[in-house]
Formats: structure tokens, sequence, C-alpha cells
């Protein structure tokens, strides 16, 4: 079967940058802080976009650089040290420090990862690690992926062994790792790692023996990272809905020499679960035409589902990126009919998401209501990323997420 | 560099977006990466505006850097033309596109449109979200308005104003103009152009018919009024009318150039506010200590309405608004108070923590910092959120203005007769813990993590005792007294020690 055609697309683009990770990564990694160095922008995007300013002291800041820095008055790395010092003795249980690169600090070149070093070595207490969650270089979730780049050479290695062990790559809601954690363990994976963890101090080993799952569809690099040091990669579609999540399930199973009648034996009960509480959204869903503006990466596990397991009928599919082979068992599982693209040209592709009048746009915040005041019923998009969504007991809110505007729509009388 | 967490302010470029986004016909074009597009939702999901701001950005990326990013200007100049065909438009760059310096101005002049092109050039590591709106009005002002203009003299005819200053994303901004003109027009005069919100850039061109300007919000409309008044020679009306007193003076100022009487006008009907701060349940508001934060405008005109017309005392007044220190300097001398020029949100949190007022009037920023301490709050200023849009009318200016803000400081506080009644029964054991008035939601005071003092079980229990919503106020102050004493422990004695030295 040939591939896809994909739309390549070039034009102004609608999607956050990588700093947005830090929203959810400095929620998962507890011991860890986020300090960006950047501008106001940088800053005011990071109150702006996830409204988080109930957090008192947040475990991410920003280092604004100023006008002193540019001109030169100022030395950048030495006021960069000033501010980590500042930043630290405020901030005593700070363990791991990421400096987060932006677009002004790459495009006057301050090469964070030198300065990481520099300050890992000052400060001894604190582990201080960069990565780049700039707009030029990273959309969205990528900057996730570039955090757990920078993580992967911080992994202990993993001492040989005669069996090898399980690495599941991406953050998770906890709630969710922990159902995957009793799910391999009742499959008799014992030895498990996540990344990240919870603490950078328990980080996973990693090492020819581990073989690794990848959790979501955007850790093209950490991957890369992780096959560097000698990790194998475990091909499967990513676990969203029933189908996703078994097969994403049976990848471990299989290399990790599961029986398959323990396999349906764990994997049964839950599943059969997940199909149940779905059904229910998919009366509602069948047959509905669903249009996705790109954003997270998330955007094909998750129209795979909704078409395979919803009776979802897709017109478009777009992704801000897409990974060929992270990407392929997905994409054999679309249907031929759909128009995938990668990138964007936002206006072009409002007027084909016009054009198509879907049932569901699946768009960001900054399409949503126009989109809903052209009487076109939306899902925002972030929402996929903020909302626990793997694995079979989160399948239900998977589905519901896409019926509760359509539901809502249908109450409204006025 | 400066660590932050939380701004009071946006970059400059929000300040350009938020008066393209108040005008119709106008287009901004904005040399920026991808994740710039953020700005958008500050209008679509905070201020539920219905379309996406006239705002095209270049996004452009790390490969993009090596070959031509001036051609991806130029390309996404010419695209927004075509697509909107606006009827004029402004380019500049962001934060990131500053430092490429490829000069939006002269990529547009260059590729030749048939409309007016303004550039714009916004320091965006020096210069802040205000500022750059201020100066976005004034450049769009000096360009269509420059044509001299011939007034006849008022005498014997309605005299017209422009209303300067009001904005998308501006602190109850739509409410505030509907109010203001309503109040004009009881005045007897015609409001000639309202910028920029509503305006559109040929309206512009008009701005020099009216008599007189009104400057309704400073921190937008100053600079461009400034030279309206130098270029056509109209006075312009200062005062901003929040408040009972300040909508007085408003009122005579405006009467005053106009040359109409509006006395009539001064002892408004449907002004409540100042029956209702005399009526007795109030006097349990007098000499509430309040704590005054945000935008200079509106700091000052809260500082008034505070002491003025609630009978509050004032025990801090700030600003973040660094290009209206003086003012706000001069101001706070006036009430006997050092004023807080910060744009430092954690020195704000510790003025207010360490004041402990019963009151704090500020942004969204200051309500979270009031909820952290449990102290009341109502919002006054910028930064805003979505709940300062709110489906009903809710101006901050004029006579209805007043009225708002009488209930919305109020309401946060204990109403009168019932705190009377919590003090009465406080042995109830319904008040025993954390139960408040019934509008009040039971919010606990969050126990500072670290407490090096010990509390015996029956000093604890005694603290129980006092209303909660002084609760936190007597715990630091008798904390602070024994640390004073350098007393390791707190008795009940220790309590009530605390709370008579406290009290002289
Ligand atoms: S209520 Fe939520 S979103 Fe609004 S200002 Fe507070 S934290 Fe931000
Ligand atoms: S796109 Fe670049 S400049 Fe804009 S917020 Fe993201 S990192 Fe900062």
């Amino acid at each position: 079967m040939s591939a896809l055609p994909v739309l390549h697309e070039r034009g102004q683009r609608e999607v956050f940058c990588g700093l947005t990770g830090i929203m959810w990564l400095h929620r998962k990694i507890q011991d860890a802080f986020f300090l960006i160095v950047g501008s106001r922008t940088c800053a005011h995007l990071m109150q702006s976009a996830a409204g988080v300013m109930i957090f008192a002291e947040p475990r991410f800041a920003t280092a604004i650089i100023e006008d002193r820095d540019l001109a030169g008055l100022a030395d950048s790395n030495e006021e960069l040290d000033r501010v980590v010092s500042d930043l630290v003795a405020r901030r005593p249980e700070i363990k791991t420090l990421f400096l987060v690169g932006s677009c002004p600090s790459e495009v006057i070149k301050l090469d964070l990862g030198r300065a990481a070093a520099r300050l890992s070595q000052r400060l001894n207490a604190v582990r201080v690690l960069a990565y780049s969650g700039s707009g030029i270089e990273t959309t969205f979730t990528e900057g996730e992926d570039a955090c757990l780049e920078a993580l992967v050479p911080e992994m202990p290695t993993l001492a040989t062994k005669t069996r090898p062990s399980l690495l599941v790559v991406g953050a998770l809601p906890d709630v969710v790792e922990d159902q995957f954690a009793r799910m391999f363990s009742a499959l008799g994976i014992e030895d498990v790692g996540f990344l990240p963890a919870r603490s950078v101090d328990a980080l996973p080993p990693v090492g020819p023996d581990t073989r690794y799952l990848l959790a979501q569809p955007f850790l093209g690099r950490t991957a890369h990272a992780l096959e560097e040091r000698g990790a194998r990669h475990l091909p499967a579609t990513f676990p969203f809905g029933v189908e996703g999540t078994t097969s994403w399930l049976r990848a471990a199973a299989d290399a990790f020499g599961v029986r398959s009648g323990r396999f349906d034996e764990v994997v049964g009960p839950p599943a059969k679960r997940a199909t149940r509480a779905i059904a229910h959204y998919a009366e509602l869903l069948e047959g509905k035409r669903v249009f996705f503006f790109p954003d997270s990466q998330l955007e094909i596990p998750i129209a795979r589902f909704l078409t395979r397991e919803m009776g979802v009928q897709l017109i478009e599919v777009g992704a801000p990126y897409i990974h060929r082979d992270h990407m392929a068992r997905e994409l054999a599982l679309l249907p031929r009919d759909v128009t995938l693209s990668e990138g964007q040209d936002v206006e072009r592709q409002l007027d084909r998401c016009r054009a198509a009048a879907p049932d569901i746009a699946v768009c960001g915040l900054g399409l949503a209501n126009p989109l809903e005041v052209e009487g076109i019923t939306t899902k925002w998009s972030i929402e996929l990323v903020f909302t626990p969504l793997h694995g079979y007991e989160q399948a239900g809110d998977l589905a519901e997420l896409f019926a509760r505007p359509l539901n809502r729509r249908s109450r409204l009388e006025v | 560099m400066k660590l932050t967490v939380w701004t009071y302010e946006g970059p400059p470029h929000i300040g350009a977006m938020r008066v393209a986004a108040s005008m119709d016909g106008l287009h901004y074009v904005l040399h920026a990466p991808q994740g710039d597009t953020y700005a958008d939702l500050l209008f679509t999901m905070i201020e539920r505006r219905k379309s996406r701001p006239p705002v095209t950005y270049t996004t452009f990326q790390a490969r993009d850097l090596g070959t031509d990013t001036a051609e991806l200007f130029k390309t996404t100049a010419r695209d927004a033309y075509e697509r909107f065909t606006p009827e004029a438009m402004i380019v500049g760059a962001s934060c990131t596109a500053e430092l490429l310096q490829d000069d939006p101005g002269g990529i547009t002049k260059a590729i030749g449109l048939p409309i007016p092109v303004i550039p714009l050039e916004l320091p965006a590591y020096q210069k802040k979200e205000n500022w750059g709106a201020a100066e976005t009005l004034y450049r769009l002002v000096r360009t269509f308005a420059s044509a001299p203009v011939e007034r006849t003299p008022i005498a014997g005819r309605r005299s017209t104003c422009n209303i300067l200053g009001p904005t998308s994303l501006g602190f109850r901004n739509r409410d505030d103009l509907v109010e203001i003109e309503r109040l004009l027009e009881r005045i007897g005069v015609d409001v000639n152009v309202v910028a920029p919100l509503g305006a559109r850039p040929s309206d512009l061109a008009r701005l020099g018919h009216a008599d007189f300007n009104v400057v309704l919000y400073p921190e937008v409309a100053e600079t461009a009024a400034r030279w309206l008044s130098k270029t056509f020679d109209q006075p312009l009306v200062t005062t901003v009318p929040i408040g009972v007193g300040a909508t007085r003076d408003f009122v005579r100022e405006v009467a005053e150039i106009a040359g109409v009487d509006a006395a009539s006008i001064l002892d408004d009907e449907s002004s409540r506010l100042p029956w209702y701060s005399r009526s007795i349940d109030s006097t349990y508001l007098t000499g509430k200590r309040v704590f005054v934060f945000g935008d200079a405008t509106h700091a000052l005109a809260a500082a008034r309405v505070a002491t003025e017309e609630l009978g509050f005392t004032l025990v801090g007044l700030g600003t973040y608004s660094r290009e209206r220190a003086r003012e706000v300097r001069a101001a706070a001398n006036e009430y006997g108070l050092e004023a807080l020029i910060t744009d430092d949100h954690l020195a704000v949190e510790s003025a207010v923590d360490a004041l402990q007022p019963e009151l704090v009037l500020g942004t969204q920023m200051e309500r979270h910092i009031a909820k952290r301490l449990s102290i009341p709050c109502a919002v006054i200023s910028s930064p805003v959120h979505v709940q300062d849009f709110p489906a009903r009318y809710s101006p901050q200016m004029g006579f209805e203005g007043s009225n708002v803000i009488f209930d919305t400081w109020v309401h946060p506080l204990m109403m009168g007769l019932e705190e009377h009644l919590l003090g009465m029964f406080r042995e109830d054991f319904e008040f025993a813990d954390g139960a408040g008035a019934s509008h009040l939601a039971s919010e606990q005071a969050p126990v500072a993590a670290s407490r090096s003092l010990a509390w015996t079980a029956d000093a604890e229990k005694e603290l129980k005792k006092i209303p909660f919503f002084v609760r936190g106020k007597a715990r630091r102050n008798t904390e602070s007294f024994a640390k004073d004493q350098h007393l390791s422990e707190i008795t009940v004695e220790t309590l009530y020690e605390a709370k008579a030295h406290f009290s002289r």
C-alpha cells in the first residue's frame, strides 16, 4: 500500500512554541525548576497560555533579557549566573535546574549548554541542564521532546543482564503512569522505568538491554538519543483508545515473551471496560465529520481512534510535523480518503475548514471562538495534552472530550 | 536580566495589537516566530472576541534565519494585504524579530501597497505593553490627523469632543465608553471620534474637527492627546471620571469648555454611592485599611474613591506604570504614604503581607496575592482575566460606575450587621472554625510552612475562637510579638499581650 499523500503547508502557523511544555513538565518532574532565558514575550506567553497564576510560586520563571544585555553593557553569562544564584538562594529545594532557551537567546547565540555545564560545576548541589523551547526550533510538544532529550545523558547506565528492561517514554499524568505500571507488572514485566521520572534523581537506567515504548508521538529526538545509548524501540500504535492501547501493550508483551493466554487474561477485563465506556459516545459521534488543525502531533493517533472506534469521518488531519517512522503504524490505519497536512498556512486551512463545514473542528484557543461564531463546533486541542487520555481507563474520557461540544450545542436553545 | 514569574504588562507589540484589534479596517503585520501567536487567545478567549484579531504573523523558523527572513516579511505583508484589504496597515517586529533588524517598515514601503503603511518601532527589551499601545495610537493619529482644520467658535452651537484611549482588552473599557458617551450626551456635547475603540483609520482624519479631547485612559491616550492638543489647539479633559467626586469634576470640566450649565447633572438621581456610603450599615466601613495597586489611572482613582467616598484608610498605594510614577508618588505623599513603584509582584506581595490590610484593591495579580493571604480583594485594573469581562453592564466610570464600585468593593468585606453578629456569637460552635458569613467562601488561611514558634494547645484553641477573617492577622501579630519578645512558646497570655500591644 502506498503512503498517504501529504499536503505540505508553509505559511502562518498558529501554534504555541516549545516553552509551553513547561506547563506540564514542571508539574511532572517535581524536583526540577525551569528557567526560561528569554524575553517579556516568553514570560507573557507562559502566563497567558494556560492561566496558571494560581500556583503561588510555580517551579518556572523567566530571566528576561534586557536592553543592557543586548547592548553588551552587561555580560549575558555573568547576568545569567547572577540570576541563577539568586534563584537557587531563594528556592533551596531546587535539585535540577533546566535553562530553557528561547528565540531571543538563540538569535543572540547565548550558549545555554555551556552555561549549564559551568553552573553545574559552580553549584555542586544543583544539576543544571539546558534545552531549547524556542519557537524557531520547537512547536508546542516538541519542547517536551527537547527536555527529555536533555535528560537522556543523565540516565544511569543499565547493567548488562540476561533479560531486557522496559522503558516507557513520554510524560504521563501520574494516575496513568501508575495504571500502566500495574498492567506491566500483571503481565510479568517487572523491570519498567518511566522517562521522565517524577524526580530527576530517580531517572531510570538505559542501555543496550533497554526496549522502549513511546507513550507520546512527538518524541523523535528523545528516541534518537535513546538509540544512541543502545536502547531499542518497540514499534506500536500509541496508547489511545482500546485498539491503540492493546497494540501498544502487545508490543511490550511480545518483546518480553509474555504468553498470549496471560496477555488476554490481564488485558481482557480493562479492555472490555473501556469498550463499554466508549460505546455510549460512539452513538453520538458516529458519522460526524472532524477536521484537525495542527497543534500537538497527537492529531494522527487521536484521529485514528476517532475513525476506527467512534466511526467518525475524518476530513483533514493536520499535524505540525509527521514523524514518518513513529507514525507508520498509525498512518496505515487511517482511511485512504483523508487529507493529511503537515505544517500550516492558517488562513488557507481556515478556508478549507469553512468549505468543509465539519461537525467538529479541533483547534487551538486562538481559533476556537471565532470558528464557533461562524457556526462550527470546536474542541480545544490543548485539552488533548492537558487531560489524562492514554490507556484503557481513560478511553471513555477521550471519547467524551469530543462528544461534549456536540452535546452542548444540542442543548442550547438561544 | 531580570527574574520574573508573572508580569503586569506584556511586551509592547501586545499594546500595538490591542490598538489594531480595537479598530476596524486596520491590519497589523508582525514579524514574529510561531509561538508569539499565543497573543490571539488574549482576544478570543479572555475578551471572547468574535473574530481573530487583525494580525498576521510571519512565524519565521530557525531554517529561515539562514536564508531570508526579510523576503518572508515581504510575502507575508503582500498576502495579508490581498486577503484582508485593509484601509491601512501597521508593521513591526516582536522581540525576536527586532534582533534580526529586517526593517519591516522599509520592506513594506518597497512593495508599494496602495494604502498607508505605518512602521512601528517598539523597543521590546525596554518598553512594555501600555507604552506600545500609546506609541501605536500616537503614530496612527499623526499619520491620519495631520491636515489643518478650521473650527468655528463654540458659542452658539453644540460642541464636540473626541474620546481617546478605550481599547480592546482594557479593564471595563467597553462599558466605560457607553457610560461616558451617555454622560456627554446629557451635558450636551457631541462625540466626534472615539479612538482607538471602534474607529477606522479614516475616522482618525477627522480628529481635528473636535473642540476638545477627553483623555479617558492616559496610559494609552496621553501621547496622542498631547500632540492633538498642540496641533489643533484642542483643550484636554484629563479628569478620569472614576468615582462620584471625579465624575462631578469631569462634568464641570467638560461643561466649562463646552460653555454649558451642567449643574443639574452633578447630583444624579441614579448615583447611589453617596447615600449608600452614608447609610448606617456602612458605618463598619469606616477606617478599613485598604491597599491599592494597579495601573496609575485606576490606582489613583481607587485611592480617591476609597478615602473620600467610602471612608477607608489608605495604607498602601502603588503602580506598575513606571511612566507615571511621578504622579503616583505625589499622590501617595498627600496620603502620607510612600508609593510602591514596581513591576515585581513579589515586592507587592511582601508589601501586602507586611501591611496586613483589610481590603486589597488591585489587579488579577493582587487578587491571587490576597487570596493566598486570606485578605478580601476586588479587581480594579489590568492585567485582566476572563472574569473582568462580565456579561452584564458594569462600567467603572461615571455615576453608574460608582454604583458598581460600591458593590464590588464592599461585597468582599463582611456585611456590617453580619460582622456584628459574628462577633457576638463567636463562641457558638458553628462559628468555631471557619464558618463565615454565608456570602463568603469559607476558605482556610494557608498555614505558613515553617512555624518556628510553638503554640500551646490552649492558645491554639483560643485563636480558633477568633473569627476566621481576622484570625490570620491575629496569628501573625501574635507571632511577631512573640518573636520580638524572644518567646519560644505562645500561650493564651501571649495572645492577649499581643492583642493589647497592637491595639495601642
Ligand atoms: S483565575 Fe486562573 S486564569 Fe484567571 S488570573 Fe487567576 S490563575 Fe489566571
Ligand atoms: S516563540 Fe520564541 S519569543 Fe515567542 S514566546 Fe516562544 S520562545 Fe519566546
